[in-house]
């Protein structure tokens, strides 16, 4: 039992990433709620974000600074932690936002629409065939007129 | 054997004109005149340059040209050797008769889209000419799949439901044979890394194992459903709900013909004389197409419709040729090769006065026809030059082709191929003579007047009527069929 | 020293910059005037196709081209990198999205009215990231690239029709941004393992740690990313919407293009990150075969079922990308020229169909495929394309359908696979079912009904690129041969790692 324990503790930080993007991931795949799937999309993300910061640590290590300033004496000798990940995800989150920015967008556009973010108003909506709420409905809609 | 090759581009221009003329066609639609104008003009260069390059072929010599590299080691490339000029005379000399024929059929019922039939119709000729000419089973194929998607056009011209139907049904048999074919070519080309007919065979198809040479053999078969073996041949009934023209042309020459010449350089050229007997596959052949000479003449005996019979005719017709083919035998194959041109100018006679029954009697059924023939006698004196040759009556040319089948199956001592040769022609007789009958010696139900079809049809089948005659006398005159057909089996065999 | 030798070090890099700078200055020339930024874009587009060809000869004369961006050793500093793979790749995004700029003027008149500008910035944009997507050596990069090119997609397509196409970019969104963070995380396992984010460098470095789980997972979730990306059955659910529901130009370009880069992407990180040998030891290669079978054959059969053209045109995508993917995951060089070869003959085919739906969508308003009666006569050039690149997909010889077709089939069988020959054979039949419909509707109507309908064709500046990629249909059919002999065959044998081209 404390073997499992030992385990859980000694990467505790995967566990947390991975624990996070399971959260994330079932709500953008179960949840109704056009918002609800875009925080999960966030909460995803975050998850993944932290697999990578978490990734940079060494342990013991300061700040990417060098010590003393550049050509200062000992400064190879310091333990620094791996900046290359903060910067990638420093990007990375833009690119989140960005992608936020674009559905939340979206998302306003859905409502002005149908007047809903929730996944099955909309869709019932778009199932009743209403021309005004969908391309395909009025084309199809036209098909069964040109059958009878 | 050694052949000489020749380089020359005649057999390019020979398959382009009719592609040339059908853009010309499609340009001048609105102008009716100029449009057939343009057909006429195509048909008489088209078998000109056909016909200029005979000489040579009848000289020993084979005439290459290759177009274009389309895939390393897949050319496109055109080698006109005797059998393939056989085909291409036919069925360019027959376009001559069935353009003049055309006219008078779609004008004479003011049929529609007659433009798109035009055109379509050139290019089933390009492609007909261009199977003809292939130098290897890619090229066949290109030209074998345009014959598919420009003949459905015209199997679908009338529009109506039955029509697209019957269109359907054409395209799915056709496509899925083009599909089998292209199998069996990449099997083919897998294991002998070409495609290039070859007199002997292609080399390296002996090294294809037993089973697999077996359905690779199978799967070429399917791919030469246009050959209408049975059960692959409800396809041709259904096709004639086509205009009569194009059930001539194309359904009794150039369609059902390409998918038996694609046979025969599949059994001839491609797996070889020499394997085919090793491997035994054409005694299994042999029997297999006999039962479809016998079935589809029952078939044909059950039929009212005028078209639809003479379409299961040409389905037992068709298996003729296959079967003279692989018997192996000299004789044989000369049976069979000289059947293509045979029962086309026999069987477009046949399909010609069909049509003129349509047109001008506006009959389609045999039991309708009580008397026809005092209505239109010249029509069915045509017919019946047609059904005698069919049946084998000299002097008319079919006798002669089975004359040459009989000596090949009897060379093999074969009694039941002997016998079905016989049978069939029994059954050939019971199910044309008939026809004959109603025609001339039964009392029509009213009184008919002496009324012919027009000129531009009478004079196509009453012109295909004498050839069929003059070929039956005079089968081996200098340049001939028979001459042609001597050649090419002297190729295949090995022998002089 | 000209000015040309002054640009001409930094070529590699203008095909991302130009669209760029581009696409950020479109908003000021539309400012100026609206009907401008069509030009603005047709030009850029041209410049990218001249430099995207000056790259691919460049590549084919001297050898892979190296581009440190900003002066940064590799493997610290980012690095472009154009070999005959990407170039080639890059010189299809360059020519079909420049045929489809030429195409747009009048389509996005009518169907993004009043956003003309945004539109064709966000086009530029959409090039960028395909662009940079292709040419990069950085997988970091790559997946920044990778997230332009979607977030610009998601805001095409929700230019479309409205409310469908609003839903569809949102689920499109979802779908992407779950496949880009697998990627996100396939690159940070790699990062983990190699330390570096050169694919060059990351190549050398992964053998000597190929036996960890890290980067089996890492594999894992790239293809996983992928699949989604490519629309690989069944994680295509997005992609129908999405194709049916954007405006005819961006579905030219997005049917065309981004599933591609999709592919070329997944092929990069199979062949060029991992190794051939490690991805076919993982049984890797074999899955992604069978998944394509499938991805051929139900992308097929639901194409059939369909009556909206674009969505039929979408499902025959799915069962296309199947034949790419096929190609690759048969791993000889038969079935990987095949599968090359199919990306550009897909490039061809599939854009000039969807071209030629928005062109009937233009004239007509109508994209149900059972209303297209008597088009044949009122269209007669859109329809003839319309012919020529279906019987292109259908694999008629002489197209250029047929080519890929006979090189992926030839794959199989050498690969002693025979179901996928079936497979392949049968699909075919499968398109023409889907696409004889169409023609039967399109010639074949009742002819009383025909009779009166006036010959009414598109535009001009449609119809010029759609005959230019029908023309191209036929013309690889034919000619394809030099191409084969010295780009795909050798491309394909320097993938499998058995030398050939540098």
């Amino acid at each position: 039992m404390s073997g499992i324990l030992d385990i859980v503790y000694a990467e505790y930080n995967y566990w947390i990433y991975v624990t996070l993007m399971m959260i994330g991931f079932y709500a953008m795949i179960a949840k109704k709620n056009l918002i609800k799937k875009v925080i999960g999309a966030n909460i995803f993300q975050t998850a993944i974000f932290l697999f990578y910061v978490s990734l940079a640590d060494v342990t013991g290590g300061t700040a990417p600074i060098l010590v003393g300033g550049h050509g200062a004496e000992h400064a190879a000798d310091v333990i620094y932690t791996n900046p290359v990940p903060h910067c990638l995800i420093l990007t990375a989150i833009v690119v989140s936002v960005s992608t936020t920015a674009v559905a939340l967008a979206l998302i306003i556009r859905i409502y002005q629409e149908y007047g809903s973010i929730e996944e099955d108003v909309i869709l019932a909506a778009r199932r009743e065939l209403k021309p005004e709420f969908s391309e395909h409905a009025r084309q199809k809609g036209v098909a069964e007129v040109g059958r009878q | 054997m050694m052949v000489t090759e020749i380089n020359s581009i005649t057999p390019l221009l020979a398959v382009l004109v009719s592609m040339i003329a059908s853009v010309l066609i499609l340009a001048s639609g609105k102008y009716p005149n100029i449009r057939e104008g343009w057909t006429f003009v195509a048909a008489f260069i088209k078998f000109g340059l056909v016909i200029s390059m005979l000489p040579l072929i009848l000289n020993g010599k084979v005439i290459t040209y290759t177009v274009v590299e389309m895939l390393p080691n897949l050319p496109i490339a055109f080698k006109v050797d005797a059998f393939g000029i056989l085909f291409a005379i036919t069925s360019s000399f027959l376009w001559i008769f069935v353009t003049s024929y055309s006219i008078g059929y779609m004008r004479s019922l003011k049929e529609h889209a007659q433009t798109r039939y035009f055109f379509c119709f050139a290019i089933a000729l390009s492609s007909a000419v261009g199977i003809a000419f292939s130098a290897n089973l890619i090229t066949l194929f290109l030209f074998y799949e345009l014959l598919t998607i420009s003949t459905y056009p015209l199997v679908a011209h009338n529009e109506t439901p039955e029509a697209i139907s019957s269109g359907r049904k054409y395209l799915t048999y056709l496509m899925i044979a083009g599909v089998s074919l292209l199998f069996s070519i990449l099997v083919v080309y897998h294991y002998t890394g070409t495609t290039e007919f070859s007199f002997a065979g292609i080399a390296g198809m002996e090294t294809i194992p037993q089973t697999t040479l077996i359905i690779l053999f199978i799967t070429f078969m399917i791919g030469c459903a246009k050959a209408a073996f049975m059960p692959l041949h409800a396809w041709l009934p259904a096709a004639m709900v086509a205009p009569t023209p194009v059930s001539a042309l194309l359904h009794a020459v150039a369609v059902v013909k390409a998918g038996v010449f694609t046979a025969l350089r599949v059994i001839l050229y491609v797996f070889g004389v020499d394997l085919m007997q090793y491997s035994g596959i054409w005694l299994y052949m042999a029997y297999f197409v006999s039962i479809t000479i016998i079935l589809a003449s029952i078939y044909a005996l059950m039929q009212d419709n005028l078209k639809k019979r003479l379409a299961y005719s040409t389905v037992s017709q068709l298996s003729y040729i296959v079967l003279g083919a692989v018997l192996i035998t000299p004789h044989g194959i000369t049976g069979g090769m000289l059947h293509i041109p045979y029962h086309a100018f026999m069987k477009i006679t046949l399909f010609m006065c069909a049509g003129a029954l349509i047109v001008t009697a506006k009959k389609e059924k045999i039991s309708e026809m009580n008397g026809i023939a005092r209505q239109m006698p010249i029509t069915m004196l045509a017919f019946t030059v047609g059904a005698l040759g069919m049946i084998g009556m000299p002097p008319v040319g079919g006798y002669v082709t089975k004359w040459f089948l009989l000596l090949g199956a009897a060379e093999l001592h074969s009694m039941i191929l002997i016998a079905v040769l016989l049978v069939s022609a029994v059954l050939n007789a019971a199910y044309f003579f008939p026809v004959i009958y109603v025609a001339f010696f039964k009392k029509p139900d009213h009184e008919l007047k002496y009324k012919e079809a027009p000129l531009t049809m009478l004079v196509p089948l009453v012109l295909t009527a004498i050839i069929s005659i003059v070929i039956g006398i005079w089968p081996d005159a200098p340049g001939m069929f028979l001459d042609i057909v001597e050649i090419a089996v002297a190729n295949v065999t090995g022998g002089v | 020293m000209t000015g040309f030798d002054l640009i001409a070090p930094h070529l590699p890099v203008l095909t991302v910059v130009i669209p760029l700078i581009a696409g950020f200055l479109t908003p000021i020339i539309g400012w100026i005037d609206r009907r401008l930024p069509w030009y603005w874009v047709m030009l850029a587009m041209f410049v990218v196709l001249l430099i995207a060809g000056n790259n691919l000869v460049t590549v084919i004369n001297s050898g892979t081209i190296h581009y440190k961006l900003g002066g940064w050793d590799p493997p610290f500093g980012i690095e472009y990198v154009i070999d005959l793979l990407n170039g080639f790749v890059c010189l299809i995004i360059a020519f079909i999205a420049f045929m489809v700029s030429i195409y747009s003027k009048e389509s996005v008149k009518k169907e993004v009215p009043g956003k003309t500008t945004p539109f064709y910035s966000v086009f530029l944009l959409l090039i960028t990231g395909l662009m940079g997507m292709t040419i990069t050596g950085d997988i970091f990069n790559f997946y920044v690239f990778l997230e332009i090119s979607s977030l610009t997609a998601y805001a095409l397509i929700a230019m479309g029709d409205r409310g469908d196409g609003v839903v569809a970019s949102f689920n499109y969104l979802i779908m992407g941004t779950v496949a880009a963070s697998f990627i996100l995380l396939g690159i940070g396992y790699l990062y983990a393992v190699t330390g570096t984010l050169n694919m060059a460098d990351m190549q050398n470095l992964l053998p000597g740690v190929y036996d960890s789980k890290v980067v089996l997972a890492a594999l894992a979730f790239f293809m996983a990313g992928f699949s989604i990306k490519v629309g690989l059955f069944p994680l295509h659910a997005w992609l129908p919407d999405a194709y049916t529901h954007a405006p005819s130009t961006a579905s030219a370009l997005i049917a065309g293009l981004m599933t591609k880069v999709g592919v070329y992407a997944m092929i990069r990180f199979m062949f060029c990150v991992f190794t051939p040998a490690f991805v076919i030891d993982v049984n890797m290669t074999e899955i992604l075969t069978w998944a394509a079978a499938l991805a051929i054959i139900m992308g097929s059969v639901f194409a059939i079922a369909q009556s909206d053209i674009k969505r039929m045109l979408a499902y025959s995508s799915i069962s296309q990308i199947g034949y790419i993917l096929l190609g690759f995951g048969l791993v000889n060089v038969v079935g990987i020229t095949g599968g090359l070869l199919h990306i550009m003959n897909h490039a061809f085919m599939k854009c000039a169909l969807f071209l030629v739906a928005g062109a009937i969508f233009y004239k007509t308003d109508i994209r149900n495929i059972y209303q297209f009666k008597g088009l044949g006569k009122k269209m007669p050039v859109t329809t003839t394309v319309f012919l020529i690149a279906a019987l292109s997909m259908i694999g008629v010889p002489g197209t250029v359908g047929f080519t890929s077709k006979w090189y992926l089939a030839l794959g199989s069988i050498e690969a002693n696979q025979w179901i996928f020959v079936a497979v392949i054979l049968v699909s075919s039949l499968l398109n023409i079912v889907y696409f004889w419909r169409i023609f039967d509707n399109i010639w074949f109507g009742h002819p009383h009904e025909i009779e009166n309908i006036k010959r009414d064709e598109a535009p001009l500046t449609m119809l010029i690129p759609m005959v230019i990629l029908g023309i191209l249909c036929v013309y690889f059919g034919f000619f394809s041969g030099d191409l084969i002999e010295h780009i795909f065959e050798p491309l394909a044998k320097t993938l499998l790692g058995l030398g050939g081209v540098p």
